[in-house]
């Protein structure tokens, strides 16, 4: 039966992997060793500030065997979000680690990017033409969610990885990608079935999370035919079981049957979950409901102001049982030292880790009295020297406030660093998660090929 | 209690607005008396976490990995100002308590 094998090294580009998961994965001859490398999990900063939350260092780690591997066996090797959040900040970042593999390696190849990033103008014409939705509990975009957006990115199909494969590419980096498009491309491009490559994309993408036990940092690979494919993870200390499978489907999503991607829904339905031996699992009977208009995924991040925080302990049991009068007391006692600022422009929060911080209104046991307090002074103000102002004049504040009952007169806070106060900088949110429709998916994603490395 | 029939109780973002909770059985029984006894419908789980019903986005019951899937809108979008957890991995505590008769 003809059949294609895809090798997955790792969760997330940076994650690691160990070296013999990935000789067992080239000796399977996979025909392409694609990456995804991004999620918007960390939070809005990344894509805000055009910073990657993995490592320098460990994205080249990672890279050196991935394109050596490639360059040897002449299969492609795709990067998915590049950077973490696709935006040309992160896609500059990646190909210059490309760049400094492939002099490491003394070799040359074609390196197709492929820009996600889409203007204001072209958001805002988007808008006006009625073609942006919002996904899932977002209110409408308006115009100035746009103009406060400092970068927006739409999420690629694999019509544009298709497309830089088309081109030549030895190495394809793809910005804001659907995370199974670099996975899927080299499959669809070669015939097989849009449902099943992309459905085995949407599980390698995660590598060895969706086996027993679970890695974010090993290898798998799926081979796939025209009826089902087949998922292996390549440590033999770890197993794929239609359990570990189908459990992944849930992962970070809201709908384990339905999944929403460029184009269309994968439909899992009727999907079978089949356990082929003790390492192996075959997945058959996945569909794609086209959609009526191809739609992509818009992100975006917007500042909203510079952060100072500083961290003390508490401890004294007299200031706990009234903690909340006492924090209150102080937020008044600032801004009455500052009658200037308006309470609007600047947040004050005190998260009381011990009590309520990590699950704030969600949580269910803030009644219960603890024996100490993990205290966070946040501010949130227009510039870094005004929220180091208030956090600091909050600090002091509250170090030697006064409560009734007082017996620990000498303070308040017990502080594990000295400085106390750290600036915290840009402070982002995000600004678009919305759909938007398009007339064809390749032409938002342009792809450029350049020959890197050492000159021939 | 829940922690003694089910195998995975967890919460994670499922992208930047909303929460999901994933219950993941190894055993079919656990799973049908979980899912029979009514305990993570829709309105007991706005209940348990005290939030507005409207707020419980789904609630899947998803027999081929023996689990049940809640998802709910975000008190805030992840990372936003006043944030508590940005990936949103430890809002289960709750369901550690639930009683399933």
């Amino acid at each position: 039966m003809t059949q294609i094998s895809i090798l997955s090294p790792t969760a997330i580009l940076g994650y690691g992997f160990p070296e013999a998961s990935f000789r067992e994965g080239l000796s399977r001859r996979p025909s392409a060793i694609a990456v995804d490398a991004g999620s918007t999990d960390p939070g809005p900063y990344y894509l805000g500030a055009g910073q990657s939350f993995t490592n320098r260092d460990a994205v080249k780690r990672d890279l050196v065997p991935m394109i050596k591997a490639g360059l040897d066996l002449s299969i492609p090797v795709l990067i998915g979000t590049a950077g973490g959040s696709g935006a040309a900040a992160h896609l500059c970042w990646c190909l210059d680690i490309v760049q400094d593999v492939l002099l490491d390696l003394n070799r040359s190849a074609r390196v197709a990017s492929i820009v996600a990033d889409q203007s204001a103008e072209e958001i805002m014409r988007a808008l006006a033409d009625g073609r942006i939705s919002p996904l899932g509990p977002v209110k409408p975009l308006t115009e100035k969610d746009i103009n406060d957006s400092n970068c927006i990115v739409a999420q690629m199909g694999a019509e544009p990885v298709i497309s830089a494969l088309n081109q030549g590419a030895d190495i394809i980096v793809a910005g804001r990608c659907y995370d199974p498009a670099v996975f899927a491309a080299v499959p669809i491009r070669a015939g097989y079935p849009e449902a099943l490559a992309l459905h085995m994309g949407k599980i390698l993408e995660c590598a060895a999370i969706a086996a027993e036990p679970g890695s974010g940092a090993d290898c798998m690979l799926g081979t796939l035919d025209h009826e089902g494919f087949v998922l292996e993870a390549l440590n033999p200390d770890r197993r794929c079981t239609v359990t570990s499978v189908a459990a992944h489907t849930l992962y970070e999503k809201a709908d384990p049957r339905y999944l929403p991607g460029p184009g269309g829904v994968l439909d899992l339905t009727s999907c079978r979950f089949e356990q082929i031996d003790q390492r192996r699992v075959r997945i058959t009977g996945t569909e794609l409901l086209p959609s009526e208009r191809y739609t992509v995924k818009l992100e975006g991040a917007k500042p909203t102001g510079f952060r100072t925080i500083t961290i003390a302990g508490i401890r004294a049991p007299d200031l706990i049982s009234q903690l909340d009068q006492v924090l209150e007391e102080v937020r008044e006692q600032v801004f009455q030292n500052f009658e200037s600022i308006d309470e609007a422009d600047v947040s004050v929060i005190f998260r009381c880790y011990g009590r309520d911080a990590v699950m704030g209104k969600l949580e269910p046991l803030r009644h219960l009295t603890p024996h100490e307090i993990g205290l966070v002074i946040e501010v949130v103000a227009a510039t870094q020297a005004l929220a180091d102002t208030i956090c600091s004049f909050a600090r002091s504040t509250l170090l030697h406030l006064g409560y009734p009952g007082r017996l620990s007169t000498a303070g308040n806070l017990a502080f594990p660093y000295s400085p106390s106060d750290i600036s915290h900088g840009v402070v982002y949110e995000f600004s678009l998660y919305h759909l938007m429709t398009v007339d064809d998916p390749v032409s938002l994603f342009p792809v450029t090929v350049d020959l890197m490395g050492v000159s021939e | 209690m829940l922690p003694d029939l089910a195998t995975v109780i967890r919460s994670k973002n499922a992208g930047p607005f909303e929460l999901t909770f994933d219950i993941l059985f190894s055993d079919p029984y656990d799973y049908q008396r979980v899912v029979r006894s009514g305990q993570l419908s829709a309105e007991r789980f706005a209940s348990l976490y005290g939030i507005a019903l409207d707020d419980v986005l789904s609630v899947i019951e998803f027999e081929p990995a023996l689990a049940i899937k809640i998802t709910i809108k975000r008190t805030r979008s992840s990372g936003a100002l006043g944030e508590s957890d940005v990936y949103g991995a430890q809002q289960h505590a709750p369901l550690l308590q639930l009683d399933i008769p």
